[in-house]
């Protein structure tokens, strides 16, 4: 049935975590053996990813010990039955979900609560061993996952809810509740998370808020900096950090979980958050815009921001190519024709009627103007999911080519494109599909170029000159999905080096033993 | 009896008119929720949209004039005030225009595929068309009932469950989803056609479309006008949720499992 298929795309996409697919099973389970055997097709079949330390053979294993049988026997009566060491089941934990990292853990950690986190760091920090703290693994830049033999400490068994204040839209949760979970939890009682992404069905709060997740929505709702009112982490040492306030307004001292938000696990594993979440709206809306070219886009954007103003809640784009791909690898299809650059827009308000008004005379205004060519509204919200499978699900078709060379930069609006076609020349036909799309909104281009596999000579064509271009125009080069291990060297493109010997210093403070997280983020 | 309007029927060019049912419905993606009076489920402030399979209707109508098959394709929909916005959508797929009879409050709460059908065969009549399209069902109450209530009106023929529409001479010959499979037969015009999943997978209204649609008429009629009456013939008694589902328990072995069927008395 059509319909029960969109469902089906739905929960392969949730089972993006390789754990969860081992676990799960439902009726969806043929399904998504035929896309996970369909996506392994051109890449690396999970058993033939080749180990990080040799793809990348001059980062070096720290000074840290190595997992004694005593170690395994003082976790196992901590975490009875809730420690992972079958090689089998490894796998998940060890590999990202692009597919282009791989650990080499031994032991995967699951406890339920804080005191159980801190125990474990206590422990790990006297003996000198290297840690991974994990969420829902959907992680883009390879930060999620062991560099060697890090003990992953996975938050998949912390996801309680603990309080939610109805009034005041204030939820408090552990840091493994999944986002897709806790806006369901919330749509019940008409408030939503403040944030949205593809990974939503797989990503944990803990995640999000370690890398500062953006999202689909940050044009509306801000970033997590804004929207986290409080974190509870567990540092190095095992000493609990108790920030967890659920005050909307706190100005007493320095504000340490800004510290936590975005420090990628570093300097301290969260476990658990309060986040401040807006109210559902009533009325959502979602148009699917074609546009001749860049320029076109910009005045789309322009355009819509002086006429929707207060309802637009998201405006992204996509490129030909993109589309091209989703078509070719998932099937789906094009709403409206092919046009160069496609626009997404929704808005989010509290009246119906009010928005539709609003959003048929900025469509109107664009369509009299020339400035948009073609479009669609969605008339339902079967539809209005479809839409934005179109620009969610752009990741989840890319991995279909087999090698996937990720890039999320952040530049001045007027050059976002300008970037891609410069790199559509460089590449030329070396490469499988060089595709863009992003946040029109927030000036976030998310850059990728696929390959049949790894290839070394492209990644040295797109590599370091993207971040070159990039820092050329002060742009950042990662706007989003943070430095992780990908990026671990890139910092220099876009801080200056007064503030990452403070980002070091500061480091060596909260984790003097360098045991969480190691060889990712910042160059130590 | 009554026989529709005949266009061309030589089997080169038909100028068929076509009538299509939509019906407006809780969107298909909302979860449904009783009322807490238990007489029936809360529709105020929850999103609506075209029944799924009228949706499908309306994009075989749009087909079939885009094939030149057909000359007019009217869209119709019964309730209240809203079903404007399910007409608008009619008319933006490509429907021609459109027809609202509009019947609110606690009418439009008992009206039945009874009444419906009733209305549809009067406007079948008054238009002059030569097909009814329907959706098969309706997912709000999934009676399956309208297309067949309307085909025996009319002493019509009817093509239930299609799958499958093509043109032969000057009749048409419809695959149906039958339980055992398909069923491919031939149906005389003028005739009642009802939609199935597999006919087509509908459009998305386009823009300009979307523009063009505003400025299409829409007809208000009220059911007196079409001479029918739409009293209640039922009387809803409770409204209830179906039974929670009980978790699954794991056993530990066969002998285990064979000892809870016993228990539950289904071996």
């Amino acid at each position: 049935m059509k319909r029960v298929c969109t469902r089906q795309f739905r929960n392969l996409t949730r089972l993006r975590s390789f754990g969860e697919v081992r676990e799960k099973i439902s009726r969806s389970i043929n399904h998504v053996c035929l896309s996970r055997r369909s996506l392994h097709g051109s890449a690396c079949r999970l058993g033939e990813l080749e180990l990080t330390s040799v793809r990348y053979p001059h980062v070096q294993r720290g000074k840290y010990a190595t997992l004694t049988e005593k170690d395994v026997d003082f976790f196992q009566k901590l975490l009875p039955q809730r420690v992972l060491q079958d090689p089998s089941e490894l796998d998940g934990y060890n590999i990202d979900w692009m597919r282009t990292v791989r650990g080499n853990s031994q032991m995967v950690l699951r406890p339920k609560t804080t005191s159980e986190v801190a125990e474990i760091l206590k422990y790990c920090n006297e003996r000198h061993l290297a840690v991974v703290p994990q969420g829902g693994n959907t992680g883009l830049v390879g930060g999620s996952v062991p560099v060697f033999d890090e003990i992953v400490i996975s938050t998949q068994l912390m996801n309680q809810i603990i309080s939610l204040d109805e009034v005041s839209g204030i939820v408090v949760c552990q840091s493994g509740c999944i986002l897709e979970t806790l806006d369901n939890y919330l749509a019940e009682r008409e408030l939503m998370m403040p944030l949205d992404l593809g990974a939503k069905g797989s990503c944990h709060i803990g995640g999000n808020v370690s890398t500062n997740a953006g999202g689909l929505r940050l044009l509306r709702y801000g970033s997590l900096h804004g929207s986290v009112l409080g974190v509870e982490a567990v540092l190095a040492s095992g000493e609990i950090v108790d920030c967890l306030s659920s005050l909307r307004k706190d100005n007493t001292g320095y504000d340490l979980k800004q510290l936590f938000i975005g420090s990628e696990g570093t300097l301290g594993m969260v476990t658990s958050v309060s986040i401040l979440c807006p109210r559902r709206p009533k009325a959502v809306n979602v148009a699917f815009l074609g546009v001749e070219n860049f320029e076109a886009a910009l005045q789309t954007f322009q355009l819509c921001k002086g006429m929707l103003a207060e309802i637009l809640s998201a405006c992204e784009f996509m490129d030909q190519e993109s589309m091209q791909c989703i078509q070719e690898n998932l099937k789906l299809t094009n709403p409206i024709k092919s046009y160069p650059l496609y626009i997404l827009i929704e808005t989010s308000g509290s009246h119906g009627s009010h928005d539709e008004e609003k959003l048929n005379a900025f469509l109107e205004a664009a369509m009299g103007k020339g400035i948009v060519q073609d479009g669609t509204i969605a008339m339902d919200v079967t539809q209005r999911q479809n839409i934005w499978g179109l620009r969610e699900r752009i990741a989840e078709g890319l991995l279909h080519d087999g090698y996937n060379y990720k890039y999320d930069i952040s530049l001045p609006l007027p050059k976002l494109y300008e970037i891609v076609e410069d790199m559509r020349q460089r590449l030329g036909s070396k490469v499988t599909r060089v595709v863009s799309y992003g946040h029109l909104g927030d000036g976030n281009l998310h850059f990728n170029v696929t390959t049949p596999e790894y290839n070394k000579e492209v990644l040295g064509l797109i590599e370091p000159y993207i971040y070159e271009w990039t820092s050329q125009v002060r742009g950042s080069v990662s706007a989003e999905h943070g430095l992780g291990f990908k990026k671990r060297d890139c910092i220099r493109y876009s801080k200056e080096p007064n503030a990452v010997k403070m980002m070091v210093k500061m480091k060596k403070l909260f984790d003097p033993n360098g045991i969480l997280n190691p060889y990712k983020t910042i160059p130590l | 009896m009554t026989k529709g309007h005949q266009g061309h029927l030589n089997g080169v060019k038909m100028a068929l008119r076509i009538l299509v049912g939509c019906k407006r419905v809780i969107d298909y993606a909302v979860k449904v929720r009783v009322k807490p009076d238990k007489m029936g489920v809360v529709t105020e402030g929850v999103k609506h949209s075209m029944n799924p399979f009228d949706e499908i209707a309306v994009e075989e109508a749009v087909r079939m004039k885009e094939k030149k098959l057909a000359s007019e394709i009217i869209a119709v929909s019964c309730g209240p005030q809203q079903c404007q916005e399910t007409l608008r959508t009619a008319l933006a797929m490509g429907l021609d225009r459109g027809i609202h009879v509009e019947i609110s409050g606690k009418d439009y709460e008992t009206l039945q595929p009874f009444h419906v059908s009733k209305i549809l065969a009067k406007i079948a009549e008054e238009e002059k068309v030569d097909i009814i399209f329907l959706g098969k069902q309706a997912i709000d109450d999934d009676c399956n009932q309208t297309g067949q209530m309307t085909a025996a009106l009319l002493d019509w023929p009817q093509a239930t469950f299609a799958s499958k529409i093509e043109k032969n001479n000057g009749d048409l010959m419809v695959t149906r989803e039958i339980d055992g499979g398909l069923e491919t037969i031939n149906v005389k015009l003028p005739c009642v056609i009802t939609s199935d999943l597999r006919l087509n997978e509908p459009r998305y209204a386009t823009l300009p479309n979307i523009m063009k649609a505003k400025k299409k008429p829409i007809a208000k009629k009220s059911p007196a006008d079409l001479g029918v009456d739409v009293s209640p013939r039922q009387e809803v008694l409770s409204v209830e949720d179906p039974p929670v589902r009980e978790a699954g328990s794991i056993v530990q072995d066969v002998d285990e499992l064979v000892s809870k069927l016993k228990a539950a008395g289904v071996v």
